[in-house]
């Protein structure tokens, strides 16, 4: 534990290191700031350059915020729910959420310090820029990271100790955590997004009034969203990982189980958002498109186009593991056997749709395959290559998945009601008219003009989540009291489906890693877009292909870091197991001076 | 018929059948990109078909356990032991030999376009810019049918007299004209997009479009602003297709 306190003193040494740093730059006299403004505007990082530099500990620090922002998020609604439930496994397993948060809380504070140095050091012009438009946000950041983090603290430590009656006092403390958390996300996302769509300056790039019109830029809120529940999903699936872990290394049967369980959370988590994940994305695109064409198109039909098809097929192995974790889960609960005739027609749909979700629409063809074509667009493979197509399946695939999460949640249940098929009957027209209207838009929208088929993608999403609605609003009360068929045997799941676990959450990084690079290279050679050129030696777009190895290596040394955390973690653990901790509190006399 | 209860070859006979009917089924061909790609999913599909409960699991996994641990099946295990180095060797050696015809593109099918051009020495802006000659309701016809000679006149031969992309020259170009009647194309483009790629054509595609190898000539050298506005009204109206609207507020400004 003492490398972990060591750890956290050095990342907040490091931060405050960096704010000072700011600071005084910032409040050089005027002969100082001369001479800094006679500073190059690029420096070479040893190596490696300067922009695999940032871009490398960005991804990182990004990695490791995104997990401390989303886990406290479901962690504390966890507790609540075993707050009012007084069902202390559901304590047990928020404060094993926040202690893995906490575990990453001093690397994720570490690589901002250093991400800041990069930007200081390497970046001086460009870093500059920034601190004229947002200089005032500097302020309100540093004091959100030190309200969040003695928020933090207290809920972490506090845990023992305001429980009881004053367990309100601890849930809000959770809340408040939160509440800093996102505030932190949302001011440096108006950093991020004010790159890519500057507001609220005049024609020199300077401030034309307040800082607000600079952070409430165009791209601002849906990246609020978008991350906001990217970051849940990110969190949940980390969590699930470290429980897979922990179940593959279990010793005992108790200890397997208790990891089962909070693999079958974390999944839960992310998969319930991850479901929403796909409508906040679209709104995102849209808002690219309308603050400008030129960048929508980069990024959807010009050279990024070809991530999309990547892109497309991680999402397509997310919804089919995260299904298929939830069928082998199945085999834990007595009962789940009359469900089993849903898994192939489920699995039809969810692969007919990856092929569709993932078929481009200017293919990658030979020369005769062009000519027996008639060009790169398929006449029959092409109408899956647009976003009528894609919205259509995509919805489905969440329907699908929502169908597996309810098979699920009765499968051990027999409702008692005296309305179950009137009940049951209304969940599945739900499906069916749900289905219906993405299918009937899906196909209607290839014969109007495509300003009208951007519409039927908000009919298509309403459907689907009105679905999702009625079949929750339904079920609840329907299977509220049921019979039971046994309980889920917790810790009898297939060992394979802890892999799945592990592969949900490498792809989830990668994915978050590949729609980053996708994001900030749409900006191609600017700093800040159409304000602030970037003239540094890397100002070309990398190659696609030298994108995805960065990232690759990122995700990578990203799982080194948190397994490293994770093991120092569970370090603690180990010395209460085998009894060597460390020595009690020695017990001195005291209060004499006679026996010196 | 019991060995058609056998998990291992239903996966075995949808994946024959999944290949058949996307391999041959589909008129033209699927490129072996996209076929590659299907048949990756369908893979991973029937692995999870398989391994979804234990029992199909261990009913998949045991013909496959039997073939490479029992003494009867010692004939079938050598010949496998023999074929399966051999399709490797076959597939790595035609992954490798040199074909006569040039690697697969990657193309970018809608290159981004600027913000605005200089055509003649005019700037004329693509983002936000509605076809300035659609303000006269009444002059329509005339502006159509104007368009309708100078596509006669200078797209035909490529483009074709049925706008659907085979004039007279198409065969020998690659990539080929673009197919006007496909709703993939100027349905899902503002008019202004169309200006700029008629105006500065393939010379003019920015650098991410490369390799584009477009021979879509520079328009802005034979053609007038006027014109080239005409010949966009008469692409619309020939072919039924409505072109992309802007959304309100949609323009690059900060």
């Amino acid at each position: 534990m003492s490398i972990v306190t060591a750890a956290r003193r050095s990342a907040y040494a490091g931060v405050l290191l960096a704010a000072v740093l700011t600071l005084v730059f910032l409040a050089l006299p005027a002969e100082a700031q001369q001479a800094a403004a006679r500073e190059p505007a690029y420096r070479a990082f040893p190596l490696l350059g300067s922009r695999l530099a940032v871009w490398a500990v960005a991804q990182l620090h990004l990695n490791f915020a995104a997990f401390i922002l989303g886990v406290p998020i479901f962690a504390v609604i966890i507790e609540i729910i075993g707050w009012r439930t007084r069902d202390a496994r559901y304590d047990w397993l928020s404060h094993e959420f926040v202690k893995l948060t906490f575990a990453a809380f001093s690397t994720t504070a570490l690589l901002g310090a250093f991400l800041l140095f990069l930007f200081v050091g390497y970046y001086p012009k460009f870093w500059t820029y920034m601190s004229s438009i947002f200089f005032p946000t500097y302020w309100v950041y540093a004091l959100l990271f030190f309200a969040e983090t003695f928020t933090v603290y207290l809920w972490y430590y506090g845990w023992d100790w305001l429980s009881g009656s004053r367990k309100w006092i601890h849930v809000s403390l959770g809340v408040l955590s939160n509440l800093f958390g996102t505030a932190i996300l949302v001011v440096a996302n108006s950093w991020v997004t004010f790159m890519m769509s500057p507001s609220g300056i005049d024609d020199s790039g300077a401030l034309k009034g307040g800082v607000w019109a600079a952070i409430h830029n165009p791209t601002w809120i849906p990246i609020n969203i978008h991350r906001l529940i990217a970051n849940i999903v990110f969190g949940g699936t980390i969590a699930g990982a470290y429980a897979a872990f922990r179940f593959l290394s279990a010793k005992t049967d108790e200890e397997r189980a208790r990891y089962d369980w909070m693999g079958y959370i974390g999944n839960f988590v992310a998969l319930s958002a991850f479901i929403v994940l796909p409508f906040a994305g679209y709104y995102l695109g849209r808002e690219i498109y309308a603050f400008n064409q030129t960048m929508g198109i980069t990024m959807m039909g010009g050279f990024m186009s070809w991530l999309w098809i990547i892109q497309a097929i991680l999402i397509g192995i997310l919804f089919l593991g995260s299904n298929y974790y939830l069928w082998l889960g199945m085999e834990r609960i007595p009962g789940a056997e009359r469900y089993r005739k849903y898994v192939p027609p489920m699995l039809i749909i969810l692969t007919v749709g990856f092929m569709v979700w993932a078929t481009p629409r200017s293919m990658v063809v030979t020369l005769d395959e062009a000519r027996a074509m008639g060009g790169t667009h398929h006449p029959l493979l092409g109408f899956f290559g647009v976003m009528s197509a894609k919205n259509t399946v995509v919805n489905l695939m969440i329907l699908t998945t929502f169908l597996s999460y309810i098979l699920y949640r009765r499968a051990n249940r027999i409702s008692t009601r005296s309305w179950v098929r009137t009940g049951m009957a209304i969940q599945w027209a739900a499906f069916a008219v749900a289905a219906v209207v993405v299918v009937f838009y899906g196909v209607y929208g290839y014969f109007v003009e495509s300003i009208v088929r951007i519409g039927f993608s908000v009919y298509q999403v309403v459907a689907v989540l009105a679905a999702i609605v009625v079949v929750m609003a339904i079920d609840v009360p329907l299977f509220k009291g049921a019979r039971s068929t046994g309980t889920i045997r917790w810790g009898t799941i297939a060992p394979h489906s802890q892999y799945v676990l592990i592969l949900l959450a490498v792809t989830f990084t990668w994915l978050m890693g590949l729609m980053g690079f996708a994001r900030s290279g749409i900006r191609q050679h600017w700093h800040v877009y159409g304000v602030l050129r970037d003239t540094s030696v890397d100002a070309a777009t990398p190659a696609l292909g030298y994108a995805a190895n960065v990232i690759t290596s990122v995700t990578l040394v990203f799982f080194a870091l948190v397994m490293f955390i994770f093991w120092i973690g569970g370090l603690g653990e180990k010395g209460k197991e085998t009894a060597h901790g460390h020595a009690p509190a020695p017990v001195l006399a005291g209060g004499s001076d006679q026996d010196v | 018929m019991r060995f058609l209860r056998s998990r291992f070859l239903q996966a075995v006979a949808i994946f024959v059948l999944a290949f058949v009917v996307l391999r041959f089924g589909i008129r033209p061909p699927a490129p072996w990109s996209v076929l590659s790609l299907y048949m990756f999913i369908i893979t991973l599909a029937l692995l999870i078909f398989v391994s979804s409960d234990r029992d199909s699991w261990r009913d998949f996994v045991r013909p496959i356990w039997l073939t490479l641990t029992d003494p009867r099946y010692r004939g079938l295990r050598s010949v496998i032991v023999v074929l399966v180095p051999l399709l490797f060797g076959y597939y790595a050696y035609t992954q490798a030999a040199a074909k006569p015809q040039g690697p697969p593109e990657l193309r970018a099918v809608h290159p981004a376009p600027p913000a605005s051009i200089q055509f003649r020495g005019k700037e004329i802006n693509i983002s936000g810019v509605e076809n300035p000659l659609r303000k006269d309701a009444a002059a329509f016809g005339k502006h159509v049918a104007a368009g309708h000679d100078t596509y006669i006149r200078n797209c035909v031969y490529c483009h074709g007299d049925n706008l659907d992309g085979k004039g007279h020259f198409a065969y020998g170009f690659n990539p080929p004209p673009a197919n006007f009647q496909d709703p993939g194309t100027i349905a899902m483009l503002q008019e202004a997009y169309l200006f700029w790629r008629i105006a500065k054509g393939g010379p003019g595609l920015p650098k991410e479009s490369t390799p584009w190898n477009s021979v879509m000539p520079a328009w802005e050298e034979r053609l007038t602003e006027e014109q080239i506005w005409q010949v966009i009204m008469f692409l619309y109206d020939f072919t039924g297709q409505q072109p992309r609207r802007w959304e309100a507020g949609e323009h690059a400004s900060h």
